[in-house]
């Protein structure tokens, strides 16, 4: 793993993450961290994770030059990052085992998990099945409804899925129901968050064990092209395929780095989650530990969001991506729900690979900026996962 | 002498809690005044967020009631100043996760929430390590940022925490979120008595107390009682007012 320092001592990007939890969660967050650091540090718990990544996971997956869609698009060269290749079906494994062997290591038997599209649940309870330990996943019954083959995948593998009744039934509230669990089971239970959000250590934390996407990627692009890619594009819920993508390409300077957040219906319709698109409601705020950018209400109240797309369908972003945004490191955009829906067929059949909703967002600014740049452009998409689990969705909309 | 110090200081001091807004607007309003006469010594109040990631199945409820009903920040301080022109004299002291004060403006928040006659703060989604601009906001406007210990915190947090200490110390009985128990947590009277030893302030316990029976226990070691999901439980029945009433009244007796 890249040296790479910690985000500084107290969690922050610039003036964004932080730790604004219960003060019964500090003094783990203080544990958590602590392992982390050494674990980070510590040459056996890397080779341990990078013999589950060859052996397991199936990694390094594949860079795929996607011809026939670069030609039919008649500018830059799209190439796929196949993350949709790793086991379980989605880049989410990299980071739930590693977190696993983390919980392993600090003598945790007891996970628990939050789950929106089902695949950082389905993640986690692989991770769990494979190392022994217990597994409770939370999960928002609007969810469970939408993603019901991953809600099986879950229960085939150990996990017990808990479905989350309160607020709207998504994310925010199994992550909510899944920080009330923490609080009351803090000594023998592990917290596994599934993204770069949340407090200190976690968006550090999730960034480096999906980093290696974006390792990977350089080192492929440049032994297939013998150069560095022009622009990175990935989707953005809370942002670990991205951060993930990104990391490695940070420094040079370059490389454009696209995200790609949840426009639902559009922008302008007010349904969507999409939260550097719109001023009114994608404001500076709080929410499950950190602070960043969040849907809200004028009164400060967390705002519905909407997506086609259960992964992206969050009120806040990771804050690394608040301070990649305002530093114009990187740049945020996004996409329809229908915009990505064309994406998704399109990628079917112009290249033989179903991608994830989630990822599909990332493909349809692909299909935009393409034309738009010459052949002897490189794009790379991040495919983070496989689409599958989205078949009952787009079949109602196909 | 300061409000919220002269609440602790004449006896243990009862402090009940009570959502603005809930089961409405001025039901709300009359039950605080109805836990004033029956003998609260101060009262929490809550201000409803979307995403209360600390209370249990009863107080989210009601929050989410409040919500309903249009309560918001604004609301919230508006309701106070009506408190306190209905001859509430009581400490009041706010209840609220953080985003709705940030979204708000903190200093903002606190000057109103000052004018409008409220004690202090309580935020339970901020830990010292980030509340330096609220607690100097509080402090220039004289409102507590009253901070809270759960039995987790370290020997080391304690002190910290209760250098910073501002009206009194809230302490968590038991690593969880708000809602009645059964039993009791061992080791609270050491965890309190640990607290003491550090702490300027009155510390009041809080989580997990619902009958008086449970009340006059921790009374006897802490220096106030805190009363949350049973309160609302009492507010949300047929009769609102003369519940929570009845409730406030039985556990006063029984401090």
């Amino acid at each position: 793993m890249t040296p790479t320092p910690l985000s500084n001592s107290n969690g922050k990007f610039g003036p964004y993450g932080g730790q604004f939890v219960p003060e019964t969660l500090m003094p783990a967050l203080a544990e958590l961290t602590a392992a982390y650091t050494s674990a980070r540090a510590d040459a056996a718990f890397h080779r341990e994770l990078g013999r589950l990544q060859d052996t397991y996971v199936g990694r390094p997956t594949p860079l795929t030059h996607a011809r026939r869609l670069s030609a039919q698009l008649g500018g830059a060269q799209i190439y796929l990052k196949r993350e949709d290749l790793a086991h379980s079906g989605a880049h989410k494994i990299n980071n739930a085992l590693g977190q696993a062997l983390l919980a392993q290591r600090m003598g945790k038997q007891r996970i628990i998990a939050e789950t929106g599209a089902g695949q950082h649940g389905v993640a986690t309870a692989t991770a769990c099945a494979l190392l022994g330990l217990d597994c409770v996943v939370y999960m928002g019954t609007v969810d469970m409804a939408r993603q019901q083959p991953n809600v099986f995948r879950m229960k085939l593998l150990g996990a017990e899925v808990r479905g989350v009744e309160s607020g709207t039934k998504t994310l925010k509230d199994a992550i909510n129901e899944a920080i009330r669990d923490w609080v009351t089971h803090v000594a023998a239970t592990y917290y596994l968050l599934g993204s770069a959000l949340g407090p200190h250590p976690y968006p550090t934390m999730v960034r480096d064990f999906q980093s290696i996407i974006g390792r990977e990627a350089r080192a492929q692009i440049l032994e297939q092209t013998g150069r560095l890619p022009d622009t990175l594009i990935a989707c953005v819920g809370g942002g670990s395929n991205a951060i993930g993508l990104f990391h490695d390409f940070i420094s040079d300077e370059q490389v454009e780095m696209i995200g790609v957040e949840a426009g639902g219906a559009g922008v302008a319709t007010g349904k969507h989650a999409a939260r550097f698109a719109d001023p009114a409601v994608g404001r500076v705020g709080i929410l499950h530990g950190a602070k960043t950018f969040v849907l809200q209400t004028p009164d400060g109240q967390i705002a519905d969001t909407h997506s086609i797309s259960a992964g992206l369908d969050y009120a806040a972003v990771g804050p690394e991506h608040s301070f990649l945004r305002d530093s114009e490191r990187a740049f945020y955009t996004s996409a329809t729900d229908d915009k990505a829906l064309a994406a998704f067929s399109t990628l079917c059949r112009t290249e033989g690979i179903i991608p994830a909703l989630e990822s599909s967002h990332a493909v349809a600014e692909a299909l935009k900026r393409a034309p738009t740049m010459r052949p002897d452009q490189i794009i790379i998409v991040n495919l983070s996962g496989r689409g599958d689990k989205d078949l009952d969705t787009v079949m109602k909309h196909l | 002498m300061h409000r919220i110090a002269s609440a602790f200081a004449r006896r243990t001091a009862l402090m009940p809690y009570l959502t603005f807004g809930y089961p409405d607007a001025e039901t709300s309003l009359a039950c605080v005044q109805a836990a004033a006469e029956a003998g609260a010594d101060l009262i929490e109040l809550g201000m409803p967020f979307s995403d209360p990631l600390a209370d249990g199945p009863v107080i989210q409820h009601s929050t989410q009631i409040a919500l309903e009903n249009g309560i918001t920040v604004a609301k919230c301080l508006q309701m106070t100043t009506e408190l306190r022109r209905r001859g509430v004299v009581l400490p009041l002291l706010l209840m609220g996760y953080f985003n709705p004060i940030f979204s708000y403006g903190v200093s903002r928040f606190t000057r109103d929430a000052a004018t409008a006659g409220a004690d202090g703060v309580i935020v339970p989604d901020l830990p010292m390590e980030e509340a330096a601009e609220l607690e100097t906001a509080c402090r220039e406007c004289g409102l507590s940022l009253v901070y809270m210990l759960a039995p987790t915190s370290t020997p080391e947090r304690i002190e910290s925490v209760a250098a910073r200490a501002s009206g009194f110390l809230y302490l968590v009985s038991v690593a969880g979120v708000t809602g009645e128990r059964q039993g009791w947590p061992e080791g609270l009277k050491e965890f309190v008595g640990r607290v003491k030893q550090k702490a300027a302030t009155p510390v009041a316990v809080g989580f997990g107390i619902g009958t008086p029976a449970q009340a006059a226990e921790v009374g006897r070691f802490a220096d106030g009682v805190i009363v949350g999901s049973a309160v609302i439980k009492a507010a949300g029945g047929a009769q609102p007012v003369e519940a929570v009433r009845q409730l406030v009244s039985d556990l006063r007796r029984a401090l």
